[in-house]
């Protein structure tokens, strides 16, 4: 039985949808972790006592896994200290005491890009890596051969609760967004782009509809906006018509998908030259007064961060990168804005409360509603017997955590969480 | 130090569905029925609903004490067992006898095999088998005031006798049965609840008494007769309440489907072959054993992937 793609009812709750972004400036210090993307972490290039602008590297991409990162304020380098990242991974972080002044970086210049080479290198000395959460390089990505690979998928589905980053980028930047697609389709040879946006974006389906008007081969396609339709499983089924084998990437079979603001942003810096050093991020939840996408500096703080849109309705319980269902908890507000942040959310304990978890009751929601079509509740119990071939029989591995099955169980079983260790078991039986 | 925050694995956010809630639905979607049984019964059928409802959330709880379990009465489905073995009796059942068949239904049938979840056939339906081969009181049917029990037999009975069945009666239930499965109107009602909130799914309940009406009008040749046998008898009750019950059906649509006609044609093969009246309790008993390979062979293809 054909039985995937489904969607869950979680409620949008895109309460900053409508409002303007704002650009935050007046930031008092940064924290710029060396590792925001996949790969190995950056290598810093400036010392305690450094002055720097907006705009100054201030690390150098550590080979060609990996990103340089730029000065999101000017003022002076004034620790270098160990950040833990989410992964459990400590990296340096180079803290900048910013003066207030936001005084950019003299002398950028758009970069000179007459060849796929030029651009490939342009991409990475933007700063660019995968701005939708995941943070792969993007040139490392987009480096291969178009002669195969005909279409660019665009991803402006965010289909998230709250997180309306790409949405505002959509609306705000569609300039950016065009100067970057043309510049793909004349360097890199790319045939056809898709842009996919949730249906529940009607300027930025017009903007991108506009804007796709003007390069030769690029289509808008409406996704269904409701959770997880913004999946590359789902994006590219849409988009192609082709289901993506397990453990295939995108690119076997002839596409490449990239995050909307992953292009808006690579398109400012072949504009202007100025590097990545700030990002729309939502910053909303249900202790939030008034949510709002801010523009923010990488690296402020997520307690800066809060405190510019104003003060906490209720104490937060967990804060979040990213969306409720997908996102990671930060175990402090003294957290930076990374690359990849589009969201921080402030969720109470009412939003964030399981009730007490009881015993499977074999209801079928996580089984019937799993977008991938995989049975959480069978994966469960073959996790608990350790039955790596079982496992590996229920093709735990296709599972893309979108959280679908925990948040409909009644039971309140993690299966997520179960999913990641059952995911880790079958590695670790292979290796 | 920042103030620390709590840390866990995402999602951070809950439908607010729970067992409880659900196990709540399905009690209010009994309700109608059970109002509906004392209405026409008398107050011995609310005696016999009573005790069944006491008695299963007693040794549920007394079983978690002596087994030193952690206590599971709150998640309800207790009462629902208790509910749905009250209905499933008729409401002449001596009082002793509801005690036994709780009993059974609780400890031998459910907690023994380790509680909700893991009881592989339905608890109530269980002790209902038990108590009908064992006692001759569950076995007879009970009669409403008023309707004339000296035929000693009820719509299911006359049927297949090749007397006729006014419908109007079926529907409100007033003639001889158990407790809780003689109003039609009632039980559609709690299936209509269900389906609005969404705690059940169509497929059991409508391939389960589709196929006993499409096989009673192929038997029959008179689709009105066979209407009168698709609501007569515990055929509503058992594709409702009791083949639903998610621990002993299948998990998927089609295995659901399967599942449903499977019960559809033993109710019917029973009814027309066997050596009693009735067949909805042995027809849902017997395809609860065979749940585990309905779900093997009904798995959902996954995307990208082979047929697990």
């Amino acid at each position: 039985m054909a039985f995937f793609l489904n969607s869950i009812p979680v409620p949008l709750k895109k309460n900053t949808a409508d409002k303007p972004s704002v650009r935050m400036t007046d930031v008092k210090t940064v924290m710029i972790p060396m590792l925001m993307h996949q790969g190995t972490p950056a290598t810093p290039v400036v010392k305690m006592g450094d002055l720097v602008k907006v705009g100054t590297k201030i690390a150098q991409a550590n080979g060609e896994l990996s990103s340089p990162i730029y000065a999101s304020v000017s003022g002076k380098v004034t620790k270098v200290c160990d950040y833990l990242t989410a992964s459990g991974k400590y990296v340096p972080a180079i803290v900048i005491t910013a003066d207030g002044e936001m005084a950019t970086e003299e002398g950028l210049t758009a970069p000179t890009v007459n060849s796929k080479d030029e651009l490939l290198a342009a991409i990475r000395e933007s700063g660019v890596v995968g701005l939708g959460g995941a943070g792969f390089p993007t040139h490392v990505k987009l480096n291969v051969d178009f002669e195969n690979v005909e279409t660019l998928i665009v991803n402006g589905t965010e289909c998230e609760p709250y997180i309306t980053s790409d949405n505002h980028v959509m609306n705000e930047r569609a300039g950016d967004i065009e100067f970057a697609l043309s510049a793909f389709k004349k360097h890199l040879g790319i045939k056809h782009i898709v842009i996919g946006v949730g249906n529940n974006k009607k300027t930025s389906i017009e903007n991108m509809k506009e804007l796709a008007s003007r390069i030769e081969g690029a289509e808008v396609i409406a996704l269904p906006s409701t959770y997880s339709h913004g999946s590359e499983e789902a994006i590219v089924f849409h988009a192609t018509k082709k289901v993506l084998p397990q453990g295939k990437l995108p690119v076997d079979i002839g596409c490449v998908v990239c995050n909307v603001t992953t292009i808006a942003e690579i398109g400012k810096y072949l504009k202007t030259g100025m590097p990545f050093v700030e990002r729309y991020v939502t910053v909303d939840g249900s202790c939030v007064k008034e949510p709002q996408c801010v523009i923010a500096p990488i690296g402020v703080s997520l307690e800066e961060l809060f405190a510019f849109v104003g003060e906490f309705e209720c104490d937060p319980e967990r804060v979040v990168y990213g969306g409720p269902m997908m996102g990671i908890t930060v175990p402090s507000l003294s957290a930076p804005v990374l690359k990849t942040t589009n969201s921080v959310l402030a969720l109470s304990e009412k939003e964030t409360k399981f009730p007490k978890e009881t015993a499977c009751i074999r209801c079928g929601r996580c089984t019937n509603n799993c977008p991938l079509g995989i049975a959480p509740a069978a994966i469960e119990k073959a996790y608990a017997r350790k039955d790596v071939e079982e496992l590996v029989a229920l093709q735990v591995t296709a599972c893309m955590e979108c959280g679908s099955c925990a948040y409909l169980c009644p039971a309140h079983r993690p299966l997520v969480q179960t999913n990641k260790l059952a995911k880790a078991l079958v590695k670790e039986a292979n290796n | 130090m920042d103030k620390m925050l709590h840390l866990s694995v995402s999602p951070h956010t809950h439908c607010g569905r729970s067992t409880s809630s659900i196990m709540l639905d399905v009690i209010i979607a009994l309700l109608p029925a059970t109002i509906a049984g004392v209405v026409i019964f008398g107050l011995n059928a609310l005696l016999v609903v009573a005790v069944c409802v006491a008695a299963c959330v007693g040794f549920e709880y007394l079983f978690n004490l002596i087994a030193k379990k952690e206590q599971t009465i709150g998640d309800y489905s207790a009462i629902v067992t208790g509910l749905l073995l009250g209905l499933n009796l008729p409401a002449t059942t001596p009082i002793w006898q509801c005690v036994i068949g709780a009993l059974f239904a609780i400890v031998v049938v459910k907690c023994l095999f380790g509680g909700l979840g893991y009881n592989f056939v339905n608890p109530a339906i269980t002790a209902r088998v038990l108590m009908l081969v064992s006692f001759a009181s569950v076995a007879a049917p009970a009669f409403p005031a008023g309707v004339d029990a000296a035929a000693g037999a009820t719509p299911l009975v006359q049927l297949a006798n090749g007397e006729s069945f006014d419908l109007l009666t079926l529907l409100l239930g007033n003639h001889g049965g158990a407790v809780g499965e003689t109003c039609a109107i009632a039980l559609i009602l709690g299936f209509l609840y269900l389906l609005a909130r969404d705690v059940i799914s169509w497929e059991i309940p409508v391939s389960f008494i589709g196929s006993v009406f499409v096989f009673s009008f192929l038997m029959e040749g008179d689709a009105m007769k066979a209407l009168a046998l698709t609501l007569s008898g515990g055929l509503l009750l058992g594709a409702i309440f009791m083949a639903t019950d998610y621990v002993t059906s299948p998990t998927t649509p089609a295995g659901k489907l399967i599942f449903g006609l499977g019960c559809g044609l033993l109710t019917f093969l029973i009814r027309y072959f066997g050596s009693y009246p009735e067949g909805v309790s042995f027809a849902i008993l017997i395809m609860n054993l065979v749940v585990p390979y309905i779900d093997k062979l009904t798995k959902h293809r996954i995307y990208g992937g082979k047929k697990a």
